[in-house]
């Protein structure tokens, strides 16, 4: 109580002292992506080594476009956690999207772009119920979207069989609209000899764009601020139920286009695929630097951990080696990333 | 200093007249009448679940009251959402701070209201002008990069209260900032309601401690079990007093008949029990000692306030 009430302000420093220790390597350090980046490096460089057909030029195309299957929705699905929330049916509502609109424009003979559309309200809506029942209900998104997962599985599969006799969808590849469509999901290109699937552009588009919304919008700073603490986002006017349905349905918008990918890739689709695909989707976030538990992580962290799922799914077969393992390998690389990152936060937050 | 001058002479920024709410049948609060005005501090004082929280929650307009008026500059009003009341220009101060941990202190800073340059934010902007808030406020940060979770308990609060003064709150709702800080960190929260006072702000600090409200007050009122049992300026009312009617001087020789009956058997007991009964002649003492004084005294006070 005897503190003499100081108001007047002292003098700004032009550089402040007590941050000049902060060195670049620390700040480089103190990023969510940087840990998955060191695996990356490592892994690329041990199927260097070990597997030479993994050196081809062709290879790394082909890795690339794995990567980019998995790791167009892990870019919603990144974001979804960093949001503080969880989506198990990611990976079955990309099958649900692509066979909504292989059966719409196939049963209705409509143009292919009517089942598109469809497919892609389909898939908001399916966001858009797993977020709307999460912040109505209060139950964690984990369970909620646990039961979408069952439920989405069960109507794949019976209403395929209901509609066209059979586990898969006929072939669209003859309805009007299939080759823009095509063009769009699932074409290729040639760069100097090398066959790129457009995939890769797209996703490096998805991971710009959300890269940029995260770290440069005010849509970002409320993504990061109610995976960080809801409450206290509500508290000072954060609309946090808009944004955590919002990112559920752009979990919805990437599995809707992942889908339109496979369909338009393979003309048909198997009304089983994508289970466990949701799995890989956090797989890639949780090694890319994201927070479980929300409020921190990266987008190109999410990239890069794709980039790893994709170059050890491959590596290994173009290695030689038993491909049974590979669940092995993930698994393996999962914990490591998880224990890399928490080594790498404590010491950055340390540090500070 | 002009503007203080002319919300003086209008009617005070908040005023509770008889103000009470009911959850159903149960009665949370009653009575109340509180008021606050540019430039004063008026202190809710009240043990836990004496209605301190439901006191706010009124004011701040998570909750609307059942009972009695709720006036805004002398406009009667029934707040639907926190929103309308930071519209009117009142802020809460919430006990958790309504921070991000994880977030740097110009996103905490700048969080729901984030300054925008066509789509994206005014990064750099939003930096500066955070580091100058807090440096106006006297908080001198090293890095507004780093996460609001590395900074103290003590800077937090101010980093929360310095926040709200920049966007345009006239009333300042603080509930209980100086209750999970140490004796020091207190003083800083202290130093700084008295800033925001000084800047012309009406402030109503919530505490459960005399010795924290007694010195930045300048009205004070006790609740108790969810009833108004006083609202006095300072004038009107010493530390002891506040301290006596704060902890129920009543209670307390009551616990030590109850100790020291216990005491029989156990010495550890009757120390517990002798510790008390001094204190609550130490009360004796305080209260009567100011009580009853006329407005125009202030030695009790003067005294009561330099034994802290």
């Amino acid at each position: 109580m005897s503190q003499t009430v100081d108001v007047g302000t002292p003098p700004a420093p032009a550089r402040d002292e007590r941050v000049a220790q902060r060195s670049t390597l620390g700040r480089l350090l103190a990023r969510p992506e940087v840990g998955a980046l060191a695996g990356a490096i490592v892994i690329f460089i041990i199927f260097f080594i070990v597997a030479p057909p993994f050196r081809e030029p062709s290879s790394l195309a082909t890795v690339l476009y794995v990567s980019s299957t998995y790791g167009i929705p892990a870019v919603a699905v990144a974001l979804l956690m960093i949001g503080g929330e969880f989506d198990l049916s990611a990976g079955v509502a990309v099958t649900a999207s692509a066979l909504v609109a292989s059966m719409i424009s196939y049963q209705f003979s409509a143009n292919m772009f009517v089942g598109i559309l469809v497919a892609l309200v389909v898939a908001l809506a399916i966001g858009f119920i797993n977020g709307y029942l999460v912040v109505k209900t209060g139950i964690p998104s984990f369970l909620v979207t646990l039961g979408t997962f069952f439920m989405l599985r069960g109507l794949n599969l019976a209403v395929t069989k209901i509609v066209t006799g059979n586990v898969g969808t006929n072939d669209v590849s003859d309805i009007a609209g299939f080759e823009m469509a095509k063009n769009i999901f699932a074409s290729q290109f040639t760069v100097g000899g090398v066959s790129i699937r457009i995939t890769l552009l797209w996703w490096i588009l998805f991971v710009a764009i959300a890269t940029w919304v995260l770290l440069r919008t005010h849509v970002g700073n409320w993504i990061f601020a109610v995976g960080g603490s809801a409450p206290s986002s509500r508290a000072v006017g954060v609309p946090v139920n808009k944004v955590k349905i919002g990112l559920f349905m752009t979990v919805g918008f990437l599995a809707w286009f992942t889908g339109m990918h496979i369909l338009f890739a393979f003309n048909t689709v198997q009304s089983g695929i994508g289970i466990g695909n949701e799995f890989i989707y956090i797989v890639a976030a949780v090694v890319g630097g994201t927070l479980l538990t929300g409020g921190y992580g990266s987008v190109i962290g999410a990239a890069i951990g794709a980039l790893i799922f994709g170059m050890t799914n491959q590596g290994i077969v173009y290695a030689g080696w038993n491909p049974d393992w590979f669940y092995f390998f993930l698994g393996a690389l999962l914990l490591g990333a998880i224990l890399f990152n928490n080594f790498i936060r404590q010491r950055a937050e340390a540090s500070r | 200093m002009t503007a203080t001058a002319d919300t003086r002479t209008k009617a005070p920024l908040v005023r509770l007249t008889d103000a009470g709410k009911n959850y159903g049948n149960i009665i949370a609060l009653q009575g109340v009448t509180l008021e606050v005005g540019g430039s004063e501090v008026t202190c809710v004082l009240g043990d836990n679940g004496a209605g301190k929280s439901t006191l706010i929650k009124i004011i701040a307009g998570l909750h609307q009251h059942t009972h009695g008026t709720y006036e805004v500059e002398g406009e009667s009003v029934q707040f639907d959402s926190p929103r309308e009341a930071l519209d009117r220009g009142i802020a809460t101060v919430y006990q958790d701070l309504a921070v991000v941990p994880l977030m740097p202190v110009w996103r905490n800073f700048f969080l729901g209201n984030e300054v925008r340059k066509g789509p994206a934010m005014d990064i750099a902007g939003m930096r500066r002008m955070a580091k100058q808030e807090l440096l106006d406020m006297g908080i001198d940060l090293r890095d507004v990069d780093q996460p609001i979770g590395t900074l103290s308990g003590g800077e937090r609060q101010c980093v929360a209260i310095a926040r709200a003064v920049h966007f345009g709150a006239k009333v300042l709702i603080l509930d209980e900032p100086t209750a999970a800080l140490g004796v020091k960190q207190s003083g800083v929260v202290l130093r700084y309601i008295i800033q925001a006072k000084e800047r012309g702000l009406g402030v109503i600090f919530i505490t459960h401690n005399p010795h924290h409200a007694y010195p930045v007050g300048d009205r004070f009122l006790i609740l108790k079990r969810g009833r108004s049992l006083g609202y006095w300026k300072k004038s009107e009312i010493t530390m002891g007093e506040l301290t006596g009617l704060m902890a129920g001087g009543s209670e307390l020789e009551e616990l030590t008949h109850e100790l020291e009956a216990a005491g029989t058997e156990s010495s550890g007991l009757r120390e517990v029990a002798h510790v008390f009964e001094q204190e609550v002649a130490e009360l004796h003492v305080g209260g009567s000692g100011g009580q009853r004084t006329p407005p125009s005294d202030n030695t009790g006070a003067r005294r009561d306030a330099s034994q802290t």
